[in-house]
């Protein structure tokens, strides 16, 4: 197909659309805005829904009910809007049902600014509402990526009956780079949505989606049984891109666009010499927790770049459990905070040294 | 002799025939069974999809016989504006208590119905949070004791009930809005057909209807069903009038 200049943003949003994605739900916020304003434009020439609800709070849960009659649905967000959409998300984990959720970052806490950041990373992996539980969560570090990963984030969430988020930022989501759009092919194997609401229509059988399970025993069989699909995630969809972790002295870690800056520094410091390889997370949840162990077992030393004051990184030193020392370079966000290839270069050197 | 009988009185099919857990004297199974003749009388019991909300009314999916979804606190008219936007052949319908519909979702049934979704709102107002235990709602009405206005609702600190079917009539996008009561049988009588009368709209002119129903909390109100239902006639009619607030058509659907 032919290659398309477009933005991040727009990415997610012409993925969506070709994932077959018909109902979306949102409310502006900087800097996402593009993506509702997108699919404002595209949706009625397909047929299919677009709501400006009159909150975050509404919008994920008009995507709780559309995705309970088994429709292909989103909201998309920044960094407080999602804060604001995470009870939602609580129910829709709790009821088992798909729903594709992005968050292009914004800096915070609070009001914080607009800038990238990467500070939502425990709201994301760690199951940002209440009662436990996690959801799937990519996190894309090119234009390319954001469309790609916005289609296998439906798939994904359809597989295993549970909500996924793209996660970008400020940065993935404003920049403007090329795109080879690709038409979609919905797996052959995906399970039919045999639990969603339709009325009755003739079943003997009600159908019900709920996360209320007061029953002796229940509600700790359904949280084992979600916990089981966790597992699941963890042996069959980890995804992870590698350069260089064989041969490494030193492995240099880092999501999204960190990655980018990450992957521009370390390409100077193996021009001056230096045995420096990179792991890029692309799936958070599940974490790629085998891919460290294995840079541990031949590295002697990682560093994890992060645009915070350090997340991942506590995931990164969980993985290797002390085999190896993990260090850390954060920028915390804000204008004039995103790191140069320069300043991590110079931590490279530190850390070889 | 075989005399043919005819059978006057029965169980709705969108009814299952179990027992409810609500407490002796609530009136929430007899807006339950309103509901459900209203289904069987339009016949729309195999298409319904019911949104329950949080509160005494959450097992709604164990009294119906249809298709449910659960929806948070509050949410659900935005639950239901999903599930009616997917399934525009569906009969939908939230069913709400005080505090979920007129407390902490508030803006999502005023801007559903904004909206004009072809849903139908049944509010059950019983002038306290059942399920938590009696705590002070949105509709407890002034000088009202609860379990969070031990002293009574004091209007200076706690502002005024909410008259939510009012509220809703002003806006556009409301076809049909009322409030009735389920203390005697002729205002039973009148609340079913108030209810049937939304859910026709729904049917057959995608409008969006409000029934609010008055309703008893014996427990909570610590009174017995019969005093509970003439504290309805004396102390919540005269603030919450009975009536139709909005009856017109649909406004034309552009695009």
């Amino acid at each position: 197909m032919k290659r398309l200049f477009v933005k991040g943003n727009e990415a997610v949003a012409m993925g969506a659309l070709e994932a077959g994605c018909r109902y979306y739900f949102g409310y502006p916020i900087t800097p996402q805005s593009d993506i509702p304003e997108y699919i404002s434009r595209e949706m009625p020439k397909l047929g299919g829904t677009f709501i400006q609800a009159e909150s975050e709070i509404a919008s994920i849960n008009m995507l709780l009910g559309a995705s309970a009659c088994g429709a292909r649905a989103m909201t998309s967000s920044s960094s407080p809007g999602i804060s604001l959409k995470q009870e939602g998300i609580s129910y829709m984990a709790g009821s088992e049902l798909p729903g594709v959720i992005v968050n292009i970052c914004r800096s915070g806490p609070g009001l914080g600014g607009i800038d990238a950041s990467q500070a939502d990373y425990f709201q994301s992996v760690k199951g940002g509402g209440h009662g436990g539980y996690h959801i799937i969560v990519l996190a894309p570090h090119t234009v390319q990526e954001m469309y790609d990963l916005t289609i296998l984030a439906f798939d994904l969430s359809d597989r295993y009956r549970m909500p996924a988020m793209v996660l970008g930022d400020a940065v993935i989501g404003q920049v403007k780079e090329a795109l080879v759009p690709h038409p979609y092919q919905a797996p052959l194997d995906l399970p039919a949505k045999d639990w969603a609401v339709t009325g009755k229509l003739g079943r003997s059988d009600q159908r019900i989606v709920k996360s209320l399970f007061l029953g002796d025993g229940e509600l700790e069989a359904h949280n084992w049984r979600l916990h089981a699909k966790y597992k699941q995630l963890q042996q069959h969809e980890v995804r992870c891109e590698t350069e260089n972790i064989d041969n490494a002295d030193l492995v240099v870690t880092a999501f999204g666009s960190a990655a980018r800056i990450v992957k521009t520094a370390v390409r100077m410091a193996r021009e001056a010499g230096l045995k420096v390889g990179v792991i890029r997370p692309i799936t958070l949840f599940p974490f790629p927790t085998a891919i460290y162990q294995q840079a541990a077992s031949t590295a002697r030393k990682l560093l994890c770049v992060e645009l915070n004051t350090g997340q991942m990184v506590e995931d990164v030193r969980l993985a290797v459990n002390g085999k190896v020392d993990v260090a850390f370079y954060g920028r915390p966000p804000g204008a004039g905070s995103l790191p140069t290839p320069e300043e991590i270069l110079d931590q490279i050197r530190t850390h070889c040294g | 002799m075989t005399t043919a009988l005819k059978n006057v009185f029965d169980r709705p099919v969108s009814l299952k025939d179990v027992a409810t857990h609500y407490c002796p004297g609530c009136q929430h199974g007899t807006a339950h069974r309103l509901c459900a003749e209203a289904m069987d009388k339009l016949g729309v019991q195999q298409r319904a999809i019911g949104v329950a909300s949080v509160g005494c009314s959450v097992f709604l999916y164990g009294y119906f016989d249809i298709d449910v979804v659960e929806a948070p606190h509050g949410r659900a008219p935005a639950v239901a504006t999903g599930v009616k936007r997917v399934r525009k052949d569906a009969f939908v319908f939230t069913y709400q208590g005080d505090g979920d519909l007129a407390a902490i979702g508030t803006s999502e049934i005023i801007h559903a119905a904004n909206r004009g979704e072809a849903i139908s709102v049944i509010f059950v107002n019983n002038t306290t949070y059942g399920m938590t235990g009696g705590q002070m709602a949105p509709t407890t009405l002034p000088k009202q004791q609860t379990s969070t206005s031990p002293y009574g609702r004091n209007t200076g600190n706690d502002g005024y009930p909410i008259r939510m079917a009012e509220l809703l009539s002003g806006l556009a996008g409301v076809s049909y809005s009322t409030r009735v009561a389920l203390n005697s049988p002729k205002n039973i009588i009148a609340a079913g057909k108030a209810i049937e009368k939304a859910f026709r709209l729904q049917m057959e002119q995608g409008g969006f209807g409000f029934v609010e129903v008055l309703s008893t909390c014996p427990t909570n109100w610590g009174m017995n069903p019969l005093a509970a239902n003439e504290r309805v006639a004396e102390e919540m009619i005269p603030y919450f009038p009975l009536g139709v607030f909005k009856d017109v058509a649909p406004l034309a659907q552009e695009g």
